[in-house]
């Protein structure tokens, strides 16, 4: 076979420090009692930095968490089947079979040891899906508080957007009285607006790290993306993380700036809308034999990352934290914090409608100078698969090339390797990629 | 210039041979258990009726399900790329195949040069494929040919509404039951299998002329069955089950 060579390509310098990052915030959530911190549950979109006003705490984002055991099928299959055999729907949220079905095996994946046990829920509602359910499943079998912030009437095109910040910010506020009472603890405003501002912050880095993908060569495949995301989704509230971010931030520049490339033989790039199989991350690296990178997935970009989109010029930028947008109060005390999360997810791409997502994703196409997306059908998660082939045929009508499959990011058993990677291979051939390296 | 096609299908092999643009032979065996072995005899017996030795030929290309899996091929291709090509050769004025095979159906856009625009594929699915007749023939007790004879008998239609072919096969066995006509029930599994396919077919721009390709495509039953669901004629060529082995030798003399 052919090998072009076509860029230089290195190690991550961060990847080490970034990989211990991830590890530590995990392993944190089964010391955390001992250092006397509280541990909390919630969805990966919570604005979990407000927690920081009753003291140290850990807080597991549920998602990662279930992505993780689902990449690692000797593990999730017991899981999922545990799940199943209590009498539990297949068709529900593949993250929450993962996760319910550890907790249930009371086997936490990153250490094998006992699953943690939570002080309480808390969390946005931002998938109408599934997550209540899971979270009400964790709080009746461990016995512990929940509370959901109800969030989704943020997605509506309708009404007043003032009455809905209103409505959300009320319950932000009543939900930290609801935290005091449960875990007899003071509320400390300052505390709580310091780490939000940390979650602003990290989040847009995020979003910026993201962006840089958008250089030929790209610096960072999607993969190592993937394995890095829990830090700014799960520690966001923390300068450590923006000490790290920033660091992969200067690196990505500094690689751009070399020519220093991921994919050395990058010929063809790809970015997705959604998350992979995890069990299937391999198809990044496989592909990678016919010279193409996979240079971002726009649901991580919004979710753990934050951007701003300028519709009208068809551009995406960096977004500045919430404080130092015109026209934003800065925050003082627990009602202008509640008040600013609430406009700020109001006003994310993260509630974007679906018709000003198809902007976005042609947006970001164009970002990323990409030359198809791959969308995955997800038997997996009804939110992320909602609305797909009206995606692909709006996305094919402006001449932007497609390809999808049909799979779950979190159940192994759902997804027929061989055969997606066949289809993938017919469409590159159409393309005109064909491999270049075995 | 002397090249061949073989298509390692999952159910049987198919090697066309060509010579300066020239179909000169058709081979084809069962894939077997031993897939390999069957395709050094299939590429012998093309050889021989060519009236040539293996060595004269210039360029292998392998396409089908087993393709990267034959030693003796130069390169190897997908079966939508192959079916895009041979239609084009024997039928160069349709611009939308449908390929039937024992396991998979797919549809295909091509352009007037045989260039693949867009694609589908069923999923982990066999009620929209060639192995469904035959799992339907042996409940019913009658051969495939026999099942295609008396299914153009039918004068009721039947239903079959399971997207699986194993509720599908317990559909039929209820009908079975309930005493409807077997030319009926053979008429509702043809049925069956078009309407799949073509739901999947709608995946992508249909445009005039159509053509049923693939090992499936000499059922007249499910041909007929085609022409109702898309609303369009559907033309087979001769010798369906080797257009995509000649597309990989045409190809291969590209």
């Amino acid at each position: 076979m052919t090998v072009k060579t076509k860029y230089k390509t290195k190690p991550l310098d961060c990847w080490q420090w970034g990989k211990e990052l991830r590890l530590e915030a995990y392993r944190d959530l089964t010391s955390g009692h001992e250092q006397g911190k509280i541990l909390v549950l919630g969805c990966a979109a919570t604005p979990y930095g407000m927690l920081a006003g009753l003291g140290d705490f850990v807080f597991l984002a549920g998602e990662p968490y279930g992505a993780s055991v689902a990449a690692d099928p000797p593990v999730s299959i017991p899981a999922m089947e545990c799940y199943e055999a209590k009498g539990y729907a297949r068709d529900m949220c593949g993250y929450m079979r993962n996760f319910l079905g550890t907790m249930f095996l009371d086997k936490y994946y990153f250490t094998g040891g006992p699953f943690p046990k939570f002080d309480f829920a808390w969390s946005v509602r931002h998938c109408p899906a599934g997550h209540p359910k899971w979270h009400q499943i964790v709080s009746e079998y461990q016995g512990i508080p929940m509370y959901y912030v109800d969030d989704e009437t943020m997605l509506s095109s309708d009404g007043s957007q003032e009455a809905r910040i209103e409505y959300v910010a009320g319950q932000y506020l009543d939900s930290i009285e609801w935290m005091e009472k449960v875990t007899k603890r003071k509320f400390d405003d300052g505390k709580a607006i310091e780490a939000m501002r940390n979650y602003f912050y990290n989040e847009a880095l995020w979003g910026e790290i993201n962006l840089l993908n958008g250089s030929i060569p790209a610096p960072i495949d999607i993969k190592s993306m993937f394995a890095l995301m829990p830090i700014s989704m799960l520690r966001r509230h923390e300068k450590v993380a923006t000490q790290f971010l920033e660091a992969l931030r200067d690196e990505l520049k500094d690689r751009i700036a070399n020519q220093i490339a991921a994919v050395p033989n990058e010929h063809y790039r790809m970015c997705m809308l959604t998350p992979p199989p995890w069990s299937f991350l391999k198809v990044f690296r496989y592909l990678e034999n016919f010279g193409v990178v996979f240079v971002g997935t726009y649901v991580y970009l919004i979710n753990s990352g934050e951007v701003k989109f300028l519709y009208d010029q068809g551009k995406v930028i960096p977004a500045t934290v919430p404080e130092k947008r015109p026209g934003w109060k800065q925050m003082k005390n627990r009602e202008d914090l509640c008040r600013t999360v609430a406009r700020w997810r109001a006003e994310h791409p993260f509630q974007s409608h679906l018709d000003t997502r198809k902007k976005e994703y042609v947006i970001m196409f164009k970002h990323w100078k990409a030359n198809a997306y791959l969308l995955l059908i997800n038997r997996g998660c009804i939110p992320m698969t909602t609305s797909m082939y009206d995606f692909q045929r709006d996305l094919n009508k402006q001449g932007i090339p497609t390809s999808m499959f049909e799979g779950n990011f979190a159940d192994c058993r759902d997804i027929d390797e061989t055969g997606v990677l066949d289809r993938l291979e017919t469409f590159l051939e159409g393309q005109g990629i064909h491999k270049i390296t075995d | 210039m002397i090249t061949a096609g073989i298509d390692v299908g999952a159910k049987t092999i198919k090697v066309v041979i060509v010579k300066d643009n020239k179909v000169v032979a058709h081979a084809m065996n069962p894939t077997g258990f031993e897939p390999l072995e069957s395709a050094e005899k299939t590429m012998d017996e093309a050889a021989k009726q060519a009236g040539i030795q293996r060595k004269d030929i210039n360029k292998i290309y392998a396409t089908g399900a087993g393709r990267k899996n034959i030693p003796f091929a130069n390169h190897n291709i997908t079966e939508v790329t192959a079916d895009a090509k041979g239609t084009n050769y024997l039928l160069p004025s349709v611009r939308t195949i449908v390929d039937i095979g024992a396991e998979e159906a797919r549809g295909i856009a091509s352009d007037a040069a045989g260039k693949v625009i867009d694609f589908a594929k069923n999923d982990k699915c066999a009620a929209g494929a060639g192995a469904f007749v035959e799992s339907m023939s042996r409940a019913l007790e009658v051969t495939v040919p026999q099942m295609i004879e008396i299914s153009h008998k039918s004068t009721k239609e039947a239903p079959i509404n399971a997207t699986c072919a194993v509720f599908a096969e317990s559909e039929v066995v209820s009908l079975i039951h309930s005493k409807i006509e077997k030319a009926d029930i053979a008429n509702a599994v043809h049925d069956a299998i078009a309407s799949r396919v073509c739901s999947m077919v709608r995946r992508i721009p249909i445009e005039k002329d159509v053509a049923l390709v693939g090992g499936v495509a000499n059922n007249s039953a499910i041909v007929a069955a085609m022409k109702k669901h898309l609303g369009v004629e559907v033309v087979v060529p001769e010798k369906p089950e080797f257009v995509g082995a000649l597309g990989a030798a045409l190809l291969a003399a590209a």
